[in-house]
């Protein structure tokens, strides 16, 4: 998000501006850089500093939680959150500006690939860093990830292309008690499915290979609202997908193999966070390829007017088939993923409350948008992490804010924007140097 | 034929508070083409408003001595609650979706998913947990017709249902406002230029569908007197599906389909296990969608809808 700013470098004076300008010329490197000081700084005396000021433990989420349950606490949390995190990425994003530039710039020159890789191992150190404080955080950061994952699926079908899908709890109970029949069955000593086939040391290789094949079950069952989606679209589509989503949990409440209503349970712990940062960051390269190839922009033509599209030599059906198969892979993926984060499925996960959620994250983030996607679905599953103390009020809260986003940016904070890489880990020169 | 007689009974009483549902979004839709996805709780917290009334009367009446007989109660709590939940209605109408008129539809979905949330919440809070039953006012009289058993509880919901659906179909082809609402499900851009207000008929559409909603709701607490504050997700959705397939925006349509779903749980939990009630339903109802892929009197899809 910082990343944007830099275009909006207007010349005028104030010290808002100023501040607006310094942090402008601060490359992602840098950014990654300081949380990484950050994070460290928490590891080494997070714990002394947050005794010493009163805190019962270190904040689990910036200190939200602390805040909302005792109030009298607020300055110490206030005060932790300065000197852990707002004053380290700042002092360490300044003192690397500019060589963070250079060495942005140098490797640009060298790899843009080995660039992106050098962008993402270092996330992947601030987020594990951060994780390991407490299981907490772990749990939390992994379900955000999924629900990435999620929404920037249901965006392509919603935002893209533009119809009012439902069907993506439907396709994410698909993929989760797919990946969890196949990881239980095969490596699980349990009552359901008895004895393992394989030794369970083979297990973390063949993960990836459950959770593709609950991804296809799930574009399979995707067909199911494609085909339809032919001859109709707009609301017609919407009761179809919605049908297509409670057909599915009932049917799981009535396979009695799969523990129907009681769920499915002891899926092995292979789902730890370096697999599930992969698969996020995998899923979101591969959608924005897809968005931005040709048949991403067919996806669009579709959308705006399907029967000029037709007459532009676009096969509005192929597309559309495309489209839902696609998104509906990476929902069955996600589901998977949840499936052994939670260690546990329940048809009743993928319900209503389920479909409100993934929907209030694409249209919160932005359509048509895999910033805005990453952007939805990481504020709401924080908020309503962080919202948690105020119990019942969470849900007076956050309504009310998507509403009032909703009323204020109807297609969502940052819609229709292009998630461009090079754009954002490019080094950021001078204000003046740029024009 | 005496069981099919007596489920054919059930599925009509099941089947009016899916019609009475579906026609407020039927009718939302026509007007503003988009659903009401807070619709399914405003039925939730028509049927409490419906408690609350109901209780306010038997208190008020043991009060001040009064002995108000049980069916005068029912008939003052279902007017009283209709014309409270209309100013809900109006309420959701004038900061959901008025805002959003200009915006994509499915802005305004979630909107109404939302104020749902909120509605759900505000009963939850309020309410509790556990749920509260609603207070019986008429006594249960079972009449046995050829070994059909009816009680005096079935006959009076079909009735008012009816009632209040011929009464809904007079308004709509009779009266002035009624033309007016019809003008402008015909031409929401045109007919506003001919002196029509389009938010003063936004809501009176968004009144009338609420209280009929209120109706539902508490005619389902004389029927099921259980009231819980998600019981507005499963009527709801259920509705909506019935709204859909009788053709979006169609009164006629969305009365049908109510009653044909009604039908088709009711028959499907008599022949197979009830656990598969749901998934047989909306089989049949995606079957039907995929061969009239616009409902039983929907017209197909036209360059008149936005985004």
């Amino acid at each position: 998000m910082e990343a944007t700013s830099s275009e909006l470098s207007a010349p005028e004076n104030g010290v808002i501006n100023k501040i607006r300008v310094f942090f402008s010329r601060i490359p992602v490197l840098g950014w990654l850089c300081g949380a990484l000081a950050a994070v460290l700084l928490e590891q080494v005396v997070g714990r002394q500093l947050a005794l010493s000021i009163g805190l019962p433990k270190i904040p689990a989420l910036f200190g939200f939680t602390i805040i909302l349950k005792y109030p009298v606490l607020i300055p110490s949390a206030f005060l932790y959150v300065f000197i852990i995190y707002l004053l380290p990425v700042i002092v360490v994003a300044r003192f690397c500006l500019t060589p963070a530039n250079w060495l942005a710039g140098k490797l640009m020159n060298i790899s843009m690939q080995g660039s992106v890789l050098i962008h993402l191992v270092l996330l992947y150190a601030v987020l594990q860093i951060w994780a390991e404080v407490s299981d907490y955080r772990d749990i939390t950061l992994k379900f955000t990830l999924i629900a990435i994952m999620v929404t920037v699926s249901l965006n392509v079908i919603n935002g893209y292309m533009g119809e009012f899908s439902c069907s993506h709890p439907g396709f994410m109970a698909l993929g989760a008690y797919t990946t969890s029949v196949f990881t239980v069955s095969l490596f699980v000593n349990d009552s359901q499915f008895g004895q393992a086939l394989l030794p369970s040391y083979m297990g973390p290789f063949f993960f990836p290979l459950g959770l593709i094949l609950g991804g296809c079950v799930a574009s399979l069952g995707a067909l199911l609202v494609a085909i339809p989606s032919f001859r109709t679209r707009g609301d017609y589509l919407a009761i179809i997908s919605l049908a297509f989503m409670f057909i599915v949990k009932s049917l799981i409440e009535n396979l009695e193999f799969v523990g129907g209503p009681r769920g499915l349970s002891s899926q092995p712990n292979w789902a730890n966070l370096p697999t599930v940062f992969a698969w996020t960051v995998i899923c979101i390269w591969i959608i924005n390829n897809f968005v931005r190839s040709i048949i991403g922009k067919a996806l669009n033509a579709v959308r705006d007017d399907e029967t000029a599209a037709n007459a532009m030599t676009i096969d509005t059906r192929r597309t559309k088939m495309t489209a839902f198969m696609f998104a509906a892979f990476w929902a069955g993926v996600a589901g998977g993923l949840f499936a052994h984060v939670l260690r546990y499925v329940n048809p009743s996960t993928f319900g209503i409350q389920k479909l409100a959620e993934v929907l209030a994250m694409v249209y919160f983030g932005g359509l048509n948008s895999v910033y805005g996607s990453i952007l939805g679905a990481v504020s709401l599953s924080m908020l309503s992490e962080a919202l948690r103390p105020l119990e019942l009020f969470k849900w007076i809260v956050i309504p009310l804010m998507l509403i009032l986003v909703m009323i204020y940016r109807p297609t969502g904070l940052i819609a229709f924007k292009e998630f461009d890489v090079k754009k954002l880990i490019r080094p950021k020169p001078n204000p003046g140097d740029e024009v | 034929m005496a069981f099919f007689l007596q489920n054919l009974v059930n599925a009509l009483q099941w089947g009016s508070f899916y019609a009475l549902i579906a026609l407020g979004y039927s009718m939302v839709y026509s007007i503003l083409m988009l659903f009401n996805f807070a619709h399914g709780d405003i039925f939730m917290v028509g049927a409490y408003i419906g408690f609350g009334v109901a209780t306010g009367l038997l208190v008020i009446a043991s009060q001040w001595a009064i002995a108000l007989p049980g069916w005068l109660t029912l008939v003052l709590t279902i007017l009283l609650s209709m014309f409270l939940t209309s100013f809900l209605g109006m309420f959701v109408e004038r900061v959901g979706y008025r805002p959003l008129r200009d915006a994509p539809r499915a802005s305004a979905a979630i909107t109404g998913l939302m104020i749902g949330i909120i509605l759900e919440t505000i009963i939850l809070w309020g309410m509790g947990t556990q749920r509260v039953g609603f207070p019986s006012l008429i006594e249960t009289v079972t009449f046995n017709v050829g070994g059909v058993y009816i009680t005096n509880k079935k006959i009076m919901i079909v009735a008012v249902s009816l009632a209040f659906m011929l009464a809904l179909h007079l308004f709509i082809t009779k009266s002035r406002w009624g033309m007016a609402m019809r003008a402008m499900a015909f031409d929401f851009v045109v007919v506003p230029l001919m002196g029509v207000s389009i938010n003063r008929i936004a809501a009176m559409t968004f009144a009338i569908g609420s209280s009929l909603a209120a109706l539902a709701g508490i005619l389902f607490g004389v029927a099921y007197p259980v009231l819980d504050p998600y019981m507005g997700i499963v009527f709801g959705w259920k509705a909506f599906v019935a709204a859909i397939l009788g053709g979006r925006g169609s009164i006629m349509g969305a009365t049908l389909a109510g009653f044909l779903l009604g039908f088709i749980e009711i028959f499907v939990a008599m022949i197979f296990p009830s656990t598969l009630r749901d998934l047989i339903a909306y089989s049949i109802v995606l079957l039907i969608l995929v061969f009239r892929p616009y409902g039983f009197f929907g017209e197909p899809y036209s360059a008149k809808l936005r985004l």
